[in-house]
């Protein structure tokens, strides 16, 4: 909604600058978007008028023109524009004259003959940004005065961004009461004469639909002067409410929505057959509309239409075929009130946004359509003549919109606000709002306007108060609020702690997108249940992630197509899929890692990183929540076959994923180096054991090496369990140090170097205590897995 | 005599003098010391003199003796410190080529932006609360006091999986859960991620948001005023100016939309603010009696307030950072000027 400051303060004028004006709008919740001034920048341009026009001897399209402007003698001044006319009104740039952009008139020979000054179209003017041929000025336009004062240009364009509660300032006269109330002083009314009716011809009106059009007034204008010129002053204002004076029916009733806030539409009442009704589109139905698009209609949609066809949609915009031309005489012009949810959402449903369905969707005032349709015919009856008929209404009181008194108590104001407020001050806000109240004891009863849809329960009312107090004008407390000793769960890992070690560990957090393209998603998961976006913003994020490394492999590619070659990620954050239609989301904690291992350090060897230095950063925060992990190689699609591992909890509670991108992925992708990811359930990894004391040891702890020979498929794993399977509980670690392959052990085979640390609780281990360990161990695992020490 | 004592030191220290290192300085040293030393001979040699020339040769030869070993002592001593330096010396380094191991990275500036803010928050007992991202109709918007058709869906670009389900647009129906699960008192803040159906400059599809909310029995706008005023002067540490203008949140009323002074030009007006001086950060407001309504709470008894912020909006003002898109290419070279 945009306005002109000018008109504004024809109907309340504030002692304030117009900086103040903006200042005292935005802080009252109408926010200004914009202040533009009215006109560029010029000077020195008055009215002129053409007193003779002679052709121009050595140009065709040129006349020589002599021109009134005020003073002593008229101008010669040479001008190329076809409407030209003696006794026509026009600026005329006077020498000296600054045009916008800075352009300056002079006295200046064209084709030989002097001009002293040039006439003006509206783009020179900046009024406009085409036009054709030179602006056309009333025939009252006093010559010689400045256009700028003639036009009152000197004016701003305040452009108010609404918030949807406050349909009540789309309109000249609802900003202009906030201004009142605002700065407490009163805004004049809207004066003018009703037209007398002078016959009593009308159109029928049936409503079919009255609880979505309570109320439809309908009155036909005759005779009217269908060429009659909109005058300048309406012009001006429509332009700078930013709406195109198009014809004098369809200038009035945009004027009137703007000065009014209801919309009204104009039919030619020659053009209609039979009697108005308002109803649902039928099936099938179709329209064409004033913007020249043609509709299929849908039943939910609600029409005007006469005994033939559907001939608007109501509420939103005419049709072509009923619409107002140069040559309409007889006017039936349309003021009706509809329910906000009859129109709500129907405007978008064809791709269409008007200034009407704007107003009627968030709320016309229902009582308004008698004075609108008076302010209308008044208009077009004082511009283009014709006779107004009478008006014929239809109304259901029973669907109409009730203004219900809203009770406020007087305790609840301090309540919300913390604001101690003298009675009168609350009963002259509500009052200056052009709302009734009535006061009781403990409360008031406020009944508000019609406008005021916004208004229905206390809370609306106090919202009223501090509006108009001003919300920087309210108390400020300190923090009063019940304080409880924090919580601190020691049995829950902190998130951040998970974060901060990814962190140390040269990880980088990377928040990437929820919703990734499908195609990734299908290569990496191509068996997950995933779900799919309705409306996505574009094919490349058009499914929910299913796990993050869609995410994290597209920003790896990101950065090392920028040069860089190592490079390390993670994030947490929700996947989604489906499962047994229902919506799961669980969150992760994903990583990647690629390139070298560490950083290129002086004086060493880089190496690639590798699947144990990855799971060396797993390990490290297992260690954090003493999680005891499984690390079970498995099958994964997006991973290694045999670089890969599926880790379970000790009672086989899955965890997560680690491993190596498969190479075939690798390849598709487009990395040109191995890639090792991970994902993990987060909750999971969470959960922490608190950690319990056991003595200490006073003995001193003894170290025992051995190497053996076990057949290759034998595990690490199978090796350390069939240890402890031993039950020896001298023995408090066991760590393999070193795998060797090569000479002196079989093919098939591996030497396997593994250290004992032993330790006792009650003595000092005997040597003998020690061999009789190393004995029962080497025995187990050469009857488990088929040991042999090797020699 | 062969030799006198006088010969045998003059003889001795010159060899002192000679020596070039700590092992010629021990044979030297047994050679005159030890068991068979010149000294040692010497002393032996007294018990053959009568006992008046035994007492003035003895003191002439302890004081050679004593001559001699300070002198090897100091020999030594340089010797010693000769054989350090030169060690020392070796062994320097330059201390200025890089430490090596594993170099750290660093968190995303989001996730920075979103622990500040929770701990400030935290830190006067406000519990961290987080909801589902693929949210029903009900708690999204029905619950929210927006019903279908409610102007105020226009201003959500809402992605859909169906009529029903949605990606959340906003971190208030955490506030709904939370008023669900638990009675007031209530103070919680519901940081997350949220999406809009709106991608170009200052738009991404996905962004991050903070609600917060507070429900007791004596909760007014003024103490909404306090929280969001000291909150504010917390996260950018500095005494900015902070204003409070009415708006329009279907959940709230009264509603507020909060402008904080610009911290680029301090409020003199620049491009970052349009030259209003004023920046819009948050929205916020008394929670509306429909909303408490839907989750059964008595709005006569309770009041309470929230407020919701865009948390790249508040990375972007801290850290200088210009352009929204940046937050999600995550560049390495974007990302590690927060490390």
């Amino acid at each position: 909604m945009q306005i002109s400051e000018a008109w504004l303060r024809e109907r309340v004028n504030p002692a304030i600058s117009t900086d103040e004006l903006v200042e005292q709008l935005t802080m009252a919740g109408l926010e200004v978007d914009s202040v533009k001034p009215a006109a560029a920048d010029f000077s020195k341009i008055v009215v002129g008028e053409i007193l003779t026009i002679e052709k121009h001897p050595d140009a065709d399209k040129l006349n020589v023109c002599t021109v009134a402007v005020g003073e002593d003698e008229p101008l010669q001044i040479v001008c190329g524009a076809k409407n030209v006319r003696v006794g026509l009104k026009i600026p005329a740039a006077l020498i000296g004259a600054v045009l916008p952009e800075n352009f300056k008139i002079k006295k200046s020979k064209l084709r030989g003959v002097l001009s002293f000054g040039m006439l003006c179209s509206e783009t020179e003017l900046g009024l406009a940004d085409s036009a054709n041929g030179l602006m056309e000025l009333a025939d009252d336009a006093p010559v010689g005065s400045d256009i700028r004062d003639y036009l009152s240009l000197d004016d701003h364009i305040i452009e108010l961004d609404l918030t949807p509660n406050r349909a009540d300032c789309l309109s000249l006269e609802g900003v202009a009461r906030e201004v009142a109330v605002l700065n407490q002083i009163d805004f004049k009314p809207l004066v003018f004469k009703m037209v007398e009716t002078t016959h009593h011809n009308t159109v029928g009106i049936n409503i079919n639909v009255q609880e979505a059009c309570p109320r439809y007034l309908g009155r036909l204008i005759k005779d009217v002067n269908p060429q009659a010129i909109t005058p300048l002053w309406m012009q001006e204002r429509l332009r700078r409410a930013g709406l195109r004076s198009l014809s004098i029916l369809v200038d009035v009733t945009n004027y009137v929505l703007l000065e009014l806030g209801q919309p009204l539409h104009a039919f030619d009442a020659n053009k209609l057959t039979g009697n108005i009704t308002v109803r649902y589109a039928e099936d099938e139905e179709t329209l064409s509309l004033l913007n020249g698009q043609k509709i299929q209609l849908k039943t939910d949609t609600l029409v005007i239409a006469d005994d033939k066809q559907a001939l608007a949609l109501a509420g939103i915009m005419g049709g072509s075929e009923t619409a107002v031309s140069d040559t309409t005489t007889d006017v039936f012009l349309e003021c009706a009130f509809f329910i906000p949810t009859a129109i709500a959402g129907k405007a978008r449903q064809y791709g269409l946004h008007t200034d009407s369905s704007h107003r009627f969707e968030r709320g016309v005032d229902p009582f308004l359509q008698a004075k609108a349709i008076e302010r209308a015919t008044q208009l077009i009856v004082e511009i283009a003549g014709g006779s107004a008929g009478s008006i014929n209404e239809v109304v259901s009181e029973k669907y109409l919109p009730t203004r219900p008194a809203v009770i406020l108590r007087k305790q609840r104001i301090n309540k919300m606000l913390g604001l101690e407020i003298a009675d009168d001050e609350v009963i002259a806000i509500f009052q200056r709002l052009g709302m009734e109240v009535e006061t009781s004891t403990e409360s008031w009863s406020i009944t508000p306007t019609g406008a005021r849809f916004d208004i229905t329960i206390e809370a609306d009312l106090i919202e009223e108060i501090a509006r108009i107090v001003g919300y920087n004008n309210l108390p400020q407390s300190h923090l009063l609020m019940r304080s409880e000793l924090g919580q601190v769960p020691e049995a829950l890992l902190p998130l951040e702690r998970v974060q901060d070690l990814f962190v140390s560990k040269g990880y980088q957090e990377a928040i990437t997108y929820s919703f990734i393209d499908e195609e990734i998603q299908q290569l990496i998961t191509p068996n997950d249940d995933i779900i799919k976006l309705k409306n996505p913003i574009s094919s490349e994020l058009s499914v929910m992630r299913s796990t993050l490394w869609g995410g994290l492999l597209r920003t790896a590619l990101y950065n090392t197509n920028r040069q860089h070659n190592r490079v390390r990620l993670f994030e947490t954050g929700l996947s989604f899929i489906k499962q047994k239609g229902e919506t799961i989301q669980t969150k992760r904690l994903s990583g990647l890692a690629l390139g070298s291992v560490q950083t290129e350090q002086w004086g060493e060897k880089t190496r690639k990183v590798d699947f144990f230095d990855v799971k060396a950063d797993l390990e490290a925060l297992f260690s954090l929540s003493n999680l005891q992990v499984n690390y079970n190689a498995n099958q994964h699609s997006a991973l290694h076959p045999g670089q890969n591992a599926q880790l379970t909890t000790e009672t086989g509670a899955f965890i997560g994923w680690i491993g190596m991108l498969h190479p075939t992925l690798e390849k598709k992708l487009g990395f040109e180096t191995q890639v090792f990811l991970f994902e993990l359930d987060l909750e999971k990894v969470l959960n922490k054991t608190i950690p319990h004391f056991s003595p200490l040891s006073k003995f001193p702890s003894v170290r025992r090496d051995m190497a053996i020979l076990v057949a290759e498929e034998i595990t690490a794993k199978q090796i350390t369990q069939c240890i402890e399977q031993c039950q020896q509980t001298a023995i408090k670690a066991i760590y393999i140090f070193d795998i060797y392959r090569g000479q002196g052990v079989e093919i098939g085979y591996k030497s396997v170097a593994l250290s004992l640390q032993l330790q006792d609780s009650t003595q000092t281990l005997a040597e003998t205590e020690i061999d009789a360990i190393f004995s029962t161990v080497l025995t187990t695992l050469t009857d488990t897995i088929g040991a042999k020490l090797r020699d | 005599m062969s030799t006198t004592l006088d010969e045998i030191l003059a003889e001795a220290l010159e060899k002192l003098t000679a020596a070039t290192d700590l092992n010629q300085l021990d044979q030297i040293r047994v050679l005159y010391l030890g068991k068979k030393g010149a000294f040692t001979l010497q002393m032996k040699q007294l018990g053959k003199l009568d006992p008046d020339q035994r007492r003035s040769i003895g003191q002439a030869i302890n004081s050679a003796k004593s001559e001699f070993q300070q002198q090897l002592e100091q020999c030594k001593n340089t010797m010693q410190q000769a054989v350090l330096d030169a060690r020392l010396a070796s062994e320097a380094i330059d201390v200025t080529l890089s430490g090596r191991g594993q170099t750290i990275a660093g968190l995303h500036p989001v996730t920075l932006t979103l622990r500040r803010i929770n701990k400030i928050f935290a830190s006067v007992g406000f519990k961290v609360v987080e909801g589902p991202e693929i949210e029903d109709d009900y708690h999204n918007f029905e619950a929210l006091n927006i019903p279908a058709h409610h102007p105020a869906r226009a201003m959500h670009d809402t992605f859909y999986f169906d009529a029903h389900t949605v990606l959340r647009t906003h971190t208030s129906p955490v506030q709904i859960r939370a008023m669900e699960a638990e009675k007031p008192p209530l103070k919680v803040i519901a940081p997350g991620r949220v999406y809009r159906c709106d991608s170009d400059i200052t738009h991404t599809p996905m962004f991050h948001q903070v609600e917060g909310f507070l429900v007791d029995t004596d909760v007014s706008f003024a103490d909404l005023k306090g929280v969001v005023y000291e909150f504010l002067r917390a996260f950018f540490e500095k005494d900015i100016g902070v204003r409070f203008r009415p708006s329009y949140f279907p959940f709230t009323e009264p509603s507020a939309e909060v402008d904080i002074e610009c911290v680029m030009c301090d409020g003199k007006g620049c491009r970052i603010c349009g030259q209003t001086g004023w920046l819009e950060v948050m929205g916020c407001g008394m929670i509306h009696p429909e909303v408490f309504k839907s989750v059964d709470i008595d709005g006569d008894q309770f009041t309470g307030f929230a407020f919701g912020m865009g948390v790249e909006r508040l990375a972007m003002l801290r850290y200088g950072i210009n352009d929204l898109r940046l937050f999600f290419e995550n560049d390495l070279k974007f990302l590690q000027q927060f490390n």
